[in-house]
Protein backbone atom coordinates (compact mmCIF):
# COMPACT_ATOMS: atom_id res chain seq x y z
CA UNK A 1 0.00 0.00 0.00
CA UNK A 2 1.64 3.31 -1.25
CA UNK A 3 1.64 6.08 1.56
CA UNK A 4 -0.09 9.05 1.51
CA UNK A 5 2.86 11.21 0.33
CA UNK A 6 3.44 8.60 -2.82
CA UNK A 7 0.35 8.89 -3.83
CA UNK A 8 0.31 12.74 -3.55
CA UNK A 9 3.48 12.90 -5.29
CA UNK A 10 2.00 11.34 -8.46
CA UNK A 11 -0.55 14.43 -9.17
CA UNK A 12 1.47 17.11 -11.53
CA UNK A 13 -0.76 19.40 -9.70
CA UNK A 14 1.12 19.05 -6.61
CA UNK A 15 4.71 18.76 -8.62
CA UNK A 16 3.95 21.73 -10.18
CA UNK A 17 2.53 23.91 -7.86
CA UNK A 18 4.84 22.88 -4.92
CA UNK A 19 8.60 24.81 -4.80
CA UNK A 20 10.36 25.60 -1.78
CA UNK A 21 7.80 27.81 0.22
CA UNK A 22 9.35 30.31 2.20
CA UNK A 23 6.24 31.03 4.17
CA UNK A 24 5.91 34.97 3.84
CA UNK A 25 2.07 34.18 3.15
CA UNK A 26 1.44 36.74 0.47
CA UNK A 27 -0.72 34.00 -0.92
CA UNK A 28 -3.04 34.28 2.52
CA UNK A 29 -3.00 38.13 2.30
CA UNK A 30 -4.72 37.95 -1.24
CA UNK A 31 -7.00 34.76 -0.52
CA UNK A 32 -10.55 35.41 -0.85
CA UNK A 33 -11.24 31.82 1.63
CA UNK A 34 -8.79 33.62 3.60
CA UNK A 35 -11.12 36.45 4.26
CA UNK A 36 -14.16 35.11 4.83
CA UNK A 37 -12.92 31.71 6.82
CA UNK A 38 -10.57 29.81 9.17
CA UNK A 39 -8.38 29.07 5.77
CA UNK A 40 -4.75 29.59 5.96
CA UNK A 41 -2.90 28.62 2.38
CA UNK A 42 0.39 29.70 3.65
CA UNK A 43 -0.18 27.12 6.45
CA UNK A 44 -1.38 24.27 3.99
CA UNK A 45 1.82 24.66 1.94
CA UNK A 46 3.90 25.00 4.62
CA UNK A 47 2.49 21.73 6.33
CA UNK A 48 2.71 19.71 3.15
CA UNK A 49 6.30 19.98 2.69
CA UNK A 50 6.94 18.97 5.92
CA UNK A 51 6.27 15.58 4.65
CA UNK A 52 4.93 14.36 7.51
CA UNK A 53 2.25 11.36 7.18
CA UNK A 54 0.16 11.87 10.05
CA UNK A 55 -0.57 15.59 9.28
CA UNK A 56 -0.93 15.26 6.02
CA UNK A 57 -3.76 12.39 6.87
CA UNK A 58 -5.14 14.97 9.48
CA UNK A 59 -5.22 17.75 6.69
CA UNK A 60 -6.85 15.24 4.47
CA UNK A 61 -9.36 14.58 7.01
CA UNK A 62 -10.24 18.17 7.99
CA UNK A 63 -12.50 20.62 6.50
CA UNK A 64 -9.69 23.56 5.83
CA UNK A 65 -8.80 21.76 2.13
CA UNK A 66 -12.28 22.44 0.97
CA UNK A 67 -12.53 26.07 1.58
CA UNK A 68 -10.39 27.21 -0.89
CA UNK A 69 -12.61 29.05 -4.11
CA UNK A 70 -9.57 28.23 -6.74
CA UNK A 71 -9.90 31.71 -7.88
CA UNK A 72 -6.16 31.27 -8.40
CA UNK A 73 -5.46 34.21 -7.34
CA UNK A 74 -2.18 32.90 -4.91
CA UNK A 75 -0.61 31.58 -8.76
CA UNK A 76 -0.40 35.12 -9.62
CA UNK A 77 1.60 36.33 -6.55
CA UNK A 78 3.67 33.41 -5.00
CA UNK A 79 7.18 34.80 -5.36
CA UNK A 80 8.84 31.10 -4.96
CA UNK A 81 6.27 30.10 -8.04
CA UNK A 82 4.42 27.67 -5.39
CA UNK A 83 0.73 27.14 -6.27
CA UNK A 84 -1.09 27.02 -3.16
CA UNK A 85 -4.14 26.12 -5.15
CA UNK A 86 -3.20 23.06 -7.52
CA UNK A 87 -1.73 21.65 -3.95
CA UNK A 88 -5.19 22.12 -2.88
CA UNK A 89 -6.58 20.35 -6.14
CA UNK A 90 -4.33 17.35 -5.48
CA UNK A 91 -5.29 16.92 -1.76
CA UNK A 92 -8.71 17.24 -2.59
CA UNK A 93 -8.08 14.32 -4.86
CA UNK A 94 -6.63 12.14 -2.87
CA UNK A 95 -9.22 13.29 0.15
CA UNK A 96 -11.97 11.78 -2.29
CA UNK A 97 -9.53 8.56 -3.63
CA UNK A 98 -8.73 7.51 0.27
CA UNK A 99 -12.55 8.28 1.47
CA UNK A 100 -11.10 10.19 3.96
CA UNK A 101 -13.26 12.66 2.57
CA UNK A 102 -16.27 12.05 4.44
CA UNK A 103 -14.43 12.53 7.56
CA UNK A 104 -15.30 16.43 7.28
CA UNK A 105 -18.52 18.32 7.38
CA UNK A 106 -16.86 20.32 4.47
CA UNK A 107 -15.63 17.59 2.20
CA UNK A 108 -18.58 14.82 2.42
CA UNK A 109 -20.77 17.85 0.81
CA UNK A 110 -18.77 16.62 -2.40
CA UNK A 111 -21.78 14.24 -2.40
CA UNK A 112 -24.16 17.49 -2.99
CA UNK A 113 -22.32 18.56 -6.13
CA UNK A 114 -21.48 15.38 -7.81
CA UNK A 115 -25.50 14.92 -7.45
CA UNK A 116 -26.32 18.66 -9.29
CA UNK A 117 -22.99 19.52 -11.16
CA UNK A 118 -21.82 16.31 -11.94
CA UNK A 119 -25.05 14.59 -12.96
CA UNK A 120 -26.16 17.45 -14.99
CA UNK A 121 -22.99 16.77 -17.06
CA UNK A 122 -23.66 13.27 -17.96
CA UNK A 123 -27.32 13.89 -18.40
CA UNK A 124 -27.45 17.08 -19.86
CA UNK A 125 -23.74 17.78 -21.63
CA UNK A 126 -23.71 21.00 -18.94
CA UNK A 127 -22.57 21.53 -15.89
CA UNK A 128 -25.42 23.69 -15.27
CA UNK A 129 -28.71 23.73 -17.05
CA UNK A 130 -31.81 25.82 -17.10
CA UNK A 131 -34.17 23.39 -15.96
CA UNK A 132 -32.67 22.54 -12.66
CA UNK A 133 -32.48 25.72 -11.41
CA UNK A 134 -35.21 26.57 -9.23
CA UNK A 135 -35.61 29.34 -6.71
CA UNK A 136 -35.43 26.68 -4.26
CA UNK A 137 -32.12 25.91 -4.91
CA UNK A 138 -31.04 28.36 -5.81
CA UNK A 139 -33.41 31.50 -3.76
CA UNK A 140 -30.95 34.10 -5.25
CA UNK A 141 -31.97 34.35 -8.70
CA UNK A 142 -34.67 36.55 -8.11
CA UNK A 143 -38.30 37.30 -9.30
CA UNK A 144 -36.51 38.30 -13.22
CA UNK A 145 -35.53 34.87 -13.02
CA UNK A 146 -38.30 32.96 -11.85
CA UNK A 147 -40.90 34.92 -14.17
CA UNK A 148 -38.41 33.77 -17.02
CA UNK A 149 -38.69 30.26 -15.96
CA UNK A 150 -42.31 30.33 -15.59
CA UNK A 151 -42.10 31.54 -19.26
CA UNK A 152 -39.49 30.13 -20.87
CA UNK A 153 -41.13 28.64 -23.54
CA UNK A 154 -42.16 31.90 -25.14
CA UNK A 155 -39.08 33.48 -23.53
CA UNK A 156 -36.27 31.15 -25.11
CA UNK A 157 -38.21 31.67 -28.45
CA UNK A 158 -38.17 35.34 -28.04
CA UNK A 159 -33.96 35.17 -27.71
CA UNK A 160 -33.39 33.19 -30.21
CA UNK A 161 -32.09 30.56 -28.79
CA UNK A 162 -32.10 26.48 -28.96
CA UNK A 163 -33.70 25.61 -26.04
CA UNK A 164 -34.81 21.39 -26.00
CA UNK A 165 -33.87 21.36 -29.92
CA UNK A 166 -31.61 19.21 -31.89
CA UNK A 167 -29.74 21.72 -33.68
CA UNK A 168 -26.79 23.97 -33.25
CA UNK A 169 -27.30 27.20 -30.76
CA UNK A 170 -28.15 28.16 -27.54
CA UNK A 171 -29.15 25.70 -24.64
CA UNK A 172 -29.41 23.36 -28.24
CA UNK A 173 -29.91 19.43 -27.00
CA UNK A 174 -26.94 17.79 -26.37
CA UNK A 175 -26.58 14.91 -28.77
CA UNK A 176 -26.69 11.27 -27.61
CA UNK A 177 -23.60 10.83 -29.45
CA UNK A 178 -21.95 13.41 -27.46
CA UNK A 179 -23.46 12.26 -24.58
CA UNK A 180 -21.79 8.79 -25.24
CA UNK A 181 -18.32 9.94 -25.89
CA UNK A 182 -18.81 11.75 -22.18
CA UNK A 183 -19.69 8.79 -20.70
CA UNK A 184 -16.81 7.01 -22.71
CA UNK A 185 -14.30 9.19 -21.42
CA UNK A 186 -15.40 9.32 -17.41
CA UNK A 187 -15.02 5.95 -17.78
CA UNK A 188 -11.96 5.58 -19.61
CA UNK A 189 -9.98 8.42 -17.12
CA UNK A 190 -11.61 7.78 -14.12
CA UNK A 191 -14.56 10.02 -13.72
CA UNK A 192 -17.34 7.54 -13.42
CA UNK A 193 -15.15 5.60 -10.35
CA UNK A 194 -14.59 9.01 -9.07
CA UNK A 195 -18.12 9.28 -8.73
CA UNK A 196 -18.83 6.04 -7.89
CA UNK A 197 -16.17 6.43 -4.75
CA UNK A 198 -18.39 9.81 -3.64
CA UNK A 199 -21.52 7.75 -3.44
CA UNK A 200 -20.07 4.67 -1.89
CA UNK A 201 -18.12 6.83 0.92
CA UNK A 202 -21.35 8.51 1.19
CA UNK A 203 -23.47 6.05 1.93
CA UNK A 204 -21.71 4.85 4.96
CA UNK A 205 -21.71 8.11 6.10
CA UNK A 206 -25.24 8.41 5.52
CA UNK A 207 -26.02 5.40 7.66
CA UNK A 208 -24.12 6.65 10.23
CA UNK A 209 -25.63 10.01 10.52
CA UNK A 210 -29.28 8.01 9.92
CA UNK A 211 -30.04 9.97 7.18
CA UNK A 212 -32.39 8.55 4.48
CA UNK A 213 -29.31 7.60 1.22
CA UNK A 214 -31.77 6.97 -1.44
CA UNK A 215 -30.91 8.73 -4.54
CA UNK A 216 -30.81 11.70 -5.85
CA UNK A 217 -32.48 14.70 -3.18
CA UNK A 218 -32.82 12.45 -0.86
CA UNK A 219 -32.43 13.12 3.10
CA UNK A 220 -28.63 12.95 2.96
CA UNK A 221 -28.50 15.67 0.21
CA UNK A 222 -30.53 17.87 1.38
CA UNK A 223 -29.06 18.01 4.54
CA UNK A 224 -25.40 18.32 3.23
CA UNK A 225 -26.97 21.21 0.41
CA UNK A 226 -28.13 23.00 3.16
CA UNK A 227 -26.81 22.79 6.59
CA UNK B 1 -4.61 69.19 -17.13
CA UNK B 2 -3.70 66.10 -19.04
CA UNK B 3 -5.31 62.72 -17.60
CA UNK B 4 -2.98 60.57 -17.57
CA UNK B 5 -3.69 56.76 -18.53
CA UNK B 6 -1.38 53.68 -17.06
CA UNK B 7 0.22 52.40 -20.06
CA UNK B 8 1.83 49.26 -18.12
CA UNK B 9 -0.66 46.72 -20.21
CA UNK B 10 0.59 47.23 -23.67
CA UNK B 11 3.82 45.43 -22.41
CA UNK B 12 1.61 42.49 -22.36
CA UNK B 13 -0.05 41.82 -25.52
CA UNK B 14 -0.70 38.42 -27.31
CA UNK B 15 -1.92 36.50 -30.41
CA UNK B 16 -5.25 37.08 -31.48
CA UNK B 17 -6.07 35.30 -34.58
CA UNK B 18 -7.51 37.54 -37.46
CA UNK B 19 -10.46 35.39 -38.73
CA UNK B 20 -11.65 31.65 -38.94
CA UNK B 21 -12.96 30.69 -35.56
CA UNK B 22 -14.24 27.75 -33.82
CA UNK B 23 -16.14 28.95 -31.05
CA UNK B 24 -16.92 26.66 -27.65
CA UNK B 25 -19.86 27.87 -25.87
CA UNK B 26 -20.49 28.33 -22.47
CA UNK B 27 -22.51 26.39 -19.66
CA UNK B 28 -23.17 29.92 -17.14
CA UNK B 29 -23.74 32.11 -19.94
CA UNK B 30 -26.34 30.22 -22.02
CA UNK B 31 -28.26 29.34 -19.41
CA UNK B 32 -28.01 32.51 -17.58
CA UNK B 33 -27.98 35.37 -20.18
CA UNK B 34 -29.06 33.35 -22.86
CA UNK B 35 -29.52 35.89 -25.63
CA UNK B 36 -25.25 36.67 -25.47
CA UNK B 37 -24.01 34.24 -27.30
CA UNK B 38 -26.02 34.67 -30.20
CA UNK B 39 -25.06 38.60 -30.22
CA UNK B 40 -21.29 37.60 -29.67
CA UNK B 41 -21.87 35.92 -32.74
CA UNK B 42 -24.50 38.43 -34.76
CA UNK B 43 -21.59 40.72 -34.24
CA UNK B 44 -18.93 39.04 -35.32
CA UNK B 45 -20.23 37.59 -38.86
CA UNK B 46 -22.59 40.80 -39.32
CA UNK B 47 -20.57 43.73 -37.86
CA UNK B 48 -17.70 42.02 -38.78
CA UNK B 49 -18.05 40.19 -41.24
CA UNK B 50 -16.02 37.02 -39.67
CA UNK B 51 -16.25 33.33 -40.21
CA UNK B 52 -17.15 31.75 -36.69
CA UNK B 53 -17.94 28.09 -36.09
CA UNK B 54 -20.91 27.23 -34.05
CA UNK B 55 -20.65 23.46 -33.40
CA UNK B 56 -23.51 21.06 -32.20
CA UNK B 57 -21.42 18.53 -30.91
CA UNK B 58 -19.42 19.61 -28.55
CA UNK B 59 -19.60 19.81 -24.42
CA UNK B 60 -19.19 21.31 -21.40
CA UNK B 61 -15.32 21.46 -20.76
CA UNK B 62 -16.43 20.31 -17.33
CA UNK B 63 -14.68 23.11 -15.61
CA UNK B 64 -17.03 24.09 -12.73
CA UNK B 65 -17.08 20.39 -11.57
CA UNK B 66 -13.12 20.59 -12.26
CA UNK B 67 -12.54 23.19 -9.80
CA UNK B 68 -14.89 22.14 -7.23
CA UNK B 69 -12.88 19.00 -6.92
CA UNK B 70 -15.00 16.86 -8.11
CA UNK B 71 -13.64 15.11 -11.09
CA UNK B 72 -9.72 14.22 -12.14
CA UNK B 73 -7.70 15.60 -14.00
CA UNK B 74 -7.43 12.92 -16.04
CA UNK B 75 -11.29 13.25 -17.02
CA UNK B 76 -11.25 17.21 -17.79
CA UNK B 77 -7.75 16.68 -20.04
CA UNK B 78 -9.44 14.63 -22.01
CA UNK B 79 -12.73 16.11 -22.34
CA UNK B 80 -10.87 19.05 -23.44
CA UNK B 81 -8.53 17.01 -26.04
CA UNK B 82 -12.17 15.90 -27.73
CA UNK B 83 -13.53 19.61 -27.93
CA UNK B 84 -9.72 20.48 -30.17
CA UNK B 85 -10.37 16.85 -32.09
CA UNK B 86 -13.93 18.33 -33.27
CA UNK B 87 -12.73 21.42 -34.22
CA UNK B 88 -9.91 19.34 -36.16
CA UNK B 89 -12.68 18.01 -37.95
CA UNK B 90 -14.83 20.81 -38.33
CA UNK B 91 -11.66 22.17 -40.12
CA UNK B 92 -10.51 25.09 -38.25
CA UNK B 93 -7.36 25.91 -36.36
CA UNK B 94 -8.34 29.01 -34.23
CA UNK B 95 -10.65 28.25 -30.86
CA UNK B 96 -12.01 31.12 -28.88
CA UNK B 97 -14.19 30.19 -26.29
CA UNK B 98 -17.09 31.59 -24.61
CA UNK B 99 -16.22 31.52 -20.58
CA UNK B 100 -13.29 32.31 -18.18
CA UNK B 101 -13.26 29.29 -16.45
CA UNK B 102 -13.44 27.11 -19.60
CA UNK B 103 -10.26 29.62 -21.21
CA UNK B 104 -8.29 29.14 -18.01
CA UNK B 105 -9.08 25.22 -18.02
CA UNK B 106 -8.04 25.26 -22.10
CA UNK B 107 -4.46 27.08 -21.42
CA UNK B 108 -4.20 24.87 -18.04
CA UNK B 109 -4.54 21.42 -20.38
CA UNK B 110 -2.31 23.22 -22.71
CA UNK B 111 0.51 24.16 -20.36
CA UNK B 112 0.20 20.89 -18.88
CA UNK B 113 0.90 19.58 -21.50
CA UNK B 114 3.85 21.04 -22.31
CA UNK B 115 5.69 20.83 -18.56
CA UNK B 116 4.62 17.26 -18.39
CA UNK B 117 4.73 15.60 -22.52
CA UNK B 118 3.39 12.23 -20.74
CA UNK B 119 0.21 13.49 -19.97
CA UNK B 120 -0.16 14.62 -23.55
CA UNK B 121 0.47 10.74 -24.91
CA UNK B 122 -1.70 9.11 -21.59
CA UNK B 123 -4.63 11.91 -23.15
CA UNK B 124 -4.04 11.11 -27.03
CA UNK B 125 -4.32 7.50 -25.58
CA UNK B 126 -7.61 7.86 -23.97
CA UNK B 127 -9.51 9.85 -25.86
CA UNK B 128 -8.56 7.50 -29.21
CA UNK B 129 -9.60 4.18 -26.96
CA UNK B 130 -12.67 6.06 -25.40
CA UNK B 131 -14.28 7.72 -28.71
CA UNK B 132 -11.62 7.04 -31.70
CA UNK B 133 -10.79 10.43 -31.87
CA UNK B 134 -7.19 11.95 -32.29
CA UNK B 135 -6.45 15.99 -32.04
CA UNK B 136 -3.99 19.00 -32.75
CA UNK B 137 -3.42 21.54 -30.75
CA UNK B 138 -4.78 24.78 -32.10
CA UNK B 139 -2.89 27.26 -33.66
CA UNK B 140 -4.44 30.00 -31.44
CA UNK B 141 -6.97 30.11 -28.72
CA UNK B 142 -8.05 32.85 -26.90
CA UNK B 143 -11.17 34.37 -25.04
CA UNK B 144 -14.22 35.42 -26.98
CA UNK B 145 -13.83 39.68 -25.38
CA UNK B 146 -9.54 39.11 -26.61
CA UNK B 147 -11.08 39.21 -30.61
CA UNK B 148 -14.21 42.16 -29.22
CA UNK B 149 -11.19 43.79 -27.92
CA UNK B 150 -8.51 42.83 -31.32
CA UNK B 151 -11.61 44.73 -33.43
CA UNK B 152 -12.52 47.45 -31.10
CA UNK B 153 -11.66 50.42 -33.08
CA UNK B 154 -13.39 48.45 -36.15
CA UNK B 155 -16.43 48.45 -33.62
CA UNK B 156 -16.29 51.69 -32.62
CA UNK B 157 -16.64 52.90 -36.23
CA UNK B 158 -19.64 51.27 -36.31
CA UNK B 159 -21.54 52.42 -33.17
CA UNK B 160 -24.48 54.84 -32.91
CA UNK B 161 -24.12 55.62 -29.64
CA UNK B 162 -20.75 56.47 -27.13
CA UNK B 163 -20.05 55.55 -23.65
CA UNK B 164 -20.91 59.13 -23.28
CA UNK B 165 -23.74 60.76 -20.88
CA UNK B 166 -26.17 62.20 -23.68
CA UNK B 167 -27.24 64.37 -20.66
CA UNK B 168 -24.27 66.18 -19.10
CA UNK B 169 -21.58 64.65 -22.06
CA UNK B 170 -19.99 63.36 -19.59
CA UNK B 171 -17.64 60.11 -20.33
CA UNK B 172 -19.82 57.09 -18.58
CA UNK B 173 -17.66 55.89 -15.23
CA UNK B 174 -17.31 52.11 -16.32
CA UNK B 175 -15.63 49.40 -13.74
CA UNK B 176 -14.40 46.80 -15.68
CA UNK B 177 -14.12 43.13 -14.15
CA UNK B 178 -12.06 40.56 -15.12
CA UNK B 179 -12.96 37.19 -14.34
CA UNK B 180 -9.94 36.02 -12.14
CA UNK B 181 -9.17 32.68 -14.90
CA UNK B 182 -8.63 34.85 -17.72
CA UNK B 183 -5.26 36.24 -16.46
CA UNK B 184 -4.85 35.16 -13.15
CA UNK B 185 -2.93 32.11 -13.56
CA UNK B 186 -1.16 32.40 -17.00
CA UNK B 187 -1.31 36.33 -17.24
CA UNK B 188 1.04 35.92 -20.19
CA UNK B 189 -2.28 34.56 -22.35
CA UNK B 190 -4.44 37.45 -20.91
CA UNK B 191 -3.90 40.85 -22.93
CA UNK B 192 -2.42 43.59 -20.23
CA UNK B 193 -1.10 40.61 -18.20
CA UNK B 194 -3.09 39.77 -14.68
CA UNK B 195 -1.81 42.91 -12.71
CA UNK B 196 -2.94 45.54 -15.75
CA UNK B 197 -5.63 43.65 -17.97
CA UNK B 198 -6.54 45.64 -20.58
CA UNK B 199 -9.12 43.50 -22.59
CA UNK B 200 -12.11 45.52 -20.85
CA UNK B 201 -10.52 48.69 -20.02
CA UNK B 202 -9.66 49.02 -23.61
CA UNK B 203 -13.02 48.84 -24.92
CA UNK B 204 -14.08 51.28 -22.17
CA UNK B 205 -10.86 54.19 -23.34
CA UNK B 206 -11.92 53.42 -27.49
CA UNK B 207 -15.97 53.53 -27.13
CA UNK B 208 -15.81 56.98 -24.64
CA UNK B 209 -15.52 55.98 -21.43
CA UNK B 210 -13.95 56.33 -18.36
CA UNK B 211 -12.08 53.81 -16.65
CA UNK B 212 -12.58 53.54 -12.56
CA UNK B 213 -9.81 52.70 -10.72
CA UNK B 214 -11.07 51.67 -7.44
CA UNK B 215 -9.28 49.63 -4.55
CA UNK B 216 -10.64 46.12 -5.09
CA UNK B 217 -10.66 46.50 -8.80
CA UNK B 218 -8.80 43.18 -9.16
CA UNK B 219 -10.62 41.42 -6.23
CA UNK B 220 -12.79 37.81 -6.83
CA UNK B 221 -16.52 38.27 -7.49
CA UNK B 222 -16.95 35.63 -4.98
CA UNK B 223 -17.65 32.24 -6.93
CA UNK B 224 -15.43 29.50 -5.38
CA UNK B 225 -16.96 26.99 -7.24
CA UNK B 226 -18.00 24.76 -4.75
CA UNK B 227 -18.59 27.57 -2.22
CA UNK B 228 -21.51 29.28 -4.67
CA UNK B 229 -22.61 25.52 -5.29
CA UNK B 230 -23.97 24.50 -2.07
CA UNK B 231 -26.51 26.79 -0.77
CA UNK B 232 -24.89 26.23 3.04
CA UNK B 233 -21.76 28.04 1.66
CA UNK B 234 -22.66 31.20 -0.44
CA UNK B 235 -21.73 33.25 2.31
CA UNK B 236 -18.03 33.32 0.39
CA UNK B 237 -19.56 34.65 -2.54
CA UNK B 238 -21.72 37.44 -1.50
CA UNK B 239 -19.21 38.19 1.06
CA UNK B 240 -16.23 38.90 -1.68
CA UNK B 241 -18.85 40.16 -4.21
CA UNK B 242 -20.23 43.12 -1.28
CA UNK B 243 -16.72 43.86 -0.69
CA UNK B 244 -15.99 44.95 -4.46
CA UNK B 245 -19.15 47.17 -4.04
CA UNK B 246 -18.16 48.92 -1.16
CA UNK B 247 -15.10 49.63 -2.37
CA UNK B 248 -16.46 50.77 -5.92
CA UNK B 249 -19.55 52.71 -4.24
CA UNK B 250 -17.60 56.01 -3.79
CA UNK B 251 -16.49 56.22 -7.28
CA UNK B 252 -20.28 55.90 -8.14
CA UNK B 253 -20.04 53.93 -11.34
CA UNK B 254 -22.62 54.12 -14.25
CA UNK B 255 -22.22 50.15 -15.11
CA UNK B 256 -19.87 47.40 -14.81
CA UNK B 257 -18.93 45.16 -17.93
CA UNK B 258 -17.31 41.91 -17.09
CA UNK B 259 -15.33 39.39 -19.50
CA UNK B 260 -16.72 35.73 -17.41
CA UNK B 261 -20.44 34.76 -16.90
CA UNK B 262 -20.13 33.46 -13.94
CA UNK B 263 -18.71 37.50 -12.54
CA UNK B 264 -21.64 38.77 -14.40
CA UNK B 265 -24.17 36.57 -12.55
CA UNK B 266 -23.00 36.87 -9.30
CA UNK B 267 -22.40 41.10 -9.47
CA UNK B 268 -25.79 40.92 -11.15
CA UNK B 269 -27.53 39.02 -8.63
CA UNK B 270 -25.89 39.49 -5.50
CA UNK B 271 -26.74 43.16 -6.10
CA UNK B 272 -30.72 41.83 -5.24
CA UNK B 273 -29.60 40.07 -2.56
CA UNK B 274 -27.89 42.76 -0.87
CA UNK B 275 -30.33 45.10 -1.40
CA UNK B 276 -33.35 42.84 -0.15
CA UNK B 277 -30.88 41.61 3.19
CA UNK B 278 -29.76 44.84 4.36
CA UNK B 279 -31.52 47.70 2.81
CA UNK B 280 -28.33 48.60 1.07
CA UNK B 281 -27.86 49.63 -2.90
CA UNK B 282 -24.97 50.18 -4.83
CA UNK B 283 -26.34 52.42 -8.19
CA UNK B 284 -28.11 56.01 -8.02
CA UNK B 285 -32.10 56.36 -6.69
CA UNK B 286 -32.03 53.11 -4.86
CA UNK B 287 -31.18 51.25 -8.45
CA UNK B 288 -28.87 48.68 -8.50
CA UNK B 289 -25.28 49.58 -10.98
CA UNK B 290 -26.30 47.63 -14.06
CA UNK B 291 -24.17 44.48 -14.86
CA UNK B 292 -23.19 43.77 -18.28
CA UNK B 293 -21.03 41.60 -20.51
CA UNK B 294 -18.53 43.40 -22.99
CA UNK B 295 -20.96 41.90 -26.01
CA UNK B 296 -24.12 43.35 -24.62
CA UNK B 297 -22.56 46.95 -24.46
CA UNK B 298 -21.39 46.16 -27.80
CA UNK B 299 -24.71 45.38 -28.53
CA UNK B 300 -26.51 48.69 -27.10
CA UNK B 301 -23.83 50.86 -28.90
CA UNK B 302 -24.43 49.42 -32.45
CA UNK B 303 -27.92 50.36 -32.03
CA UNK B 304 -29.46 46.48 -30.88
CA UNK B 305 -32.81 46.78 -29.63
CA UNK B 306 -31.58 46.05 -25.26
CA UNK B 307 -34.77 43.87 -25.15
CA UNK B 308 -33.59 41.35 -28.90
CA UNK B 309 -30.22 41.08 -27.09
CA UNK B 310 -31.51 39.82 -23.44
CA UNK B 311 -31.11 42.84 -20.86
CA UNK B 312 -34.82 42.57 -19.38
CA UNK B 313 -33.16 38.91 -17.77
CA UNK B 314 -31.14 40.74 -15.75
CA UNK B 315 -31.81 41.46 -12.35
CA UNK B 316 -30.55 44.86 -11.96
CA UNK B 317 -32.74 47.17 -13.72
CA UNK B 318 -30.60 48.86 -16.93
CA UNK B 319 -32.68 51.43 -17.72
CA UNK B 320 -30.64 53.90 -15.77
CA UNK B 321 -27.82 53.01 -18.27
CA UNK B 322 -30.09 53.33 -21.41
CA UNK B 323 -31.16 56.55 -20.71
CA UNK B 324 -27.41 58.14 -20.07
CA UNK B 325 -26.68 56.91 -23.25
CA UNK B 326 -29.26 58.19 -25.17
CA UNK B 327 -30.90 54.96 -25.93
CA UNK B 328 -34.22 55.05 -26.96
CA UNK B 329 -36.42 51.71 -26.21
CA UNK B 330 -40.09 50.93 -25.88
CA UNK B 331 -41.09 50.11 -22.17
CA UNK B 332 -43.84 48.07 -23.30
CA UNK B 333 -41.70 45.83 -25.37
CA UNK B 334 -39.67 44.73 -22.03
CA UNK B 335 -41.39 41.68 -20.70
CA UNK B 336 -43.43 40.06 -23.80
CA UNK B 337 -43.20 37.02 -25.21
CA UNK B 338 -42.90 35.54 -28.37
CA UNK B 339 -44.58 37.45 -30.77
CA UNK B 340 -45.65 40.13 -28.44
CA UNK B 341 -47.20 37.71 -26.32
CA UNK B 342 -48.07 39.02 -23.09
CA UNK B 343 -46.84 36.97 -20.47
CA UNK B 344 -46.92 39.30 -17.38
CA UNK B 345 -44.61 41.07 -15.53
CA UNK B 346 -41.76 39.69 -12.58
CA UNK B 347 -42.61 40.44 -8.96
CA UNK B 348 -40.52 43.35 -7.83
CA UNK B 349 -38.15 43.39 -5.42
CA UNK B 350 -38.90 45.13 -2.42
CA UNK B 351 -36.08 46.92 -1.75
CA UNK B 352 -33.92 47.26 -5.21
CA UNK B 353 -35.53 49.69 -7.19
CA UNK B 354 -36.61 48.05 -10.83
CA UNK B 355 -38.64 49.55 -13.43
Amino acid sequence: MPTLYEQLEKDVRYIEGSKACMNCGVCTAICPAAEVSDYDPRMIVSLVQQKDEAELEKLLKSDTIWRCGECLSCKTRCPRGNVPCYIIQALRALSIETGLFIESEQGRKQLAIKRTVGDHILKYGYCIYFDEVDLETYPEQGPVWDWFRNNRESMMERLGTSYKKNTSGTLRNTSKESLDDLKKIFDETGGTQRFEKIEQYSSVKAKELKKDFSGEKDEYWKYLYNE
Amino acid sequence: MKIRINEIWAAHQKEIAEDHYYFARSCIRQNIFPAAENLYLNILKDELGKDIFDDERHTTCTGIAYHSGLIPMETIMTVVARQFALMNEAGYENFVVSCVTSFGIYVEMLETWKHFPETLHKTRTALKKATGKSFEIPKNLVHASDIIYKFRKELSDKTRYKLVNQNTGEPLKVVDHIGCHYAKIFPSHGVGGAEYPYVLAGLTDEWGGKQVDYPERRHCCGFGFRQYLLKSNRGYSVTNSKKKFESMYPYKPDVIIANCPGCTFFLDRWQYVIAEQQGKTYGENGFGIPVLTYEEIAGLLLGYDPWDIGLQIHQVTVEPLLDKLGIEYDPEKKYKGINGEDIGIPEKPNILKSV
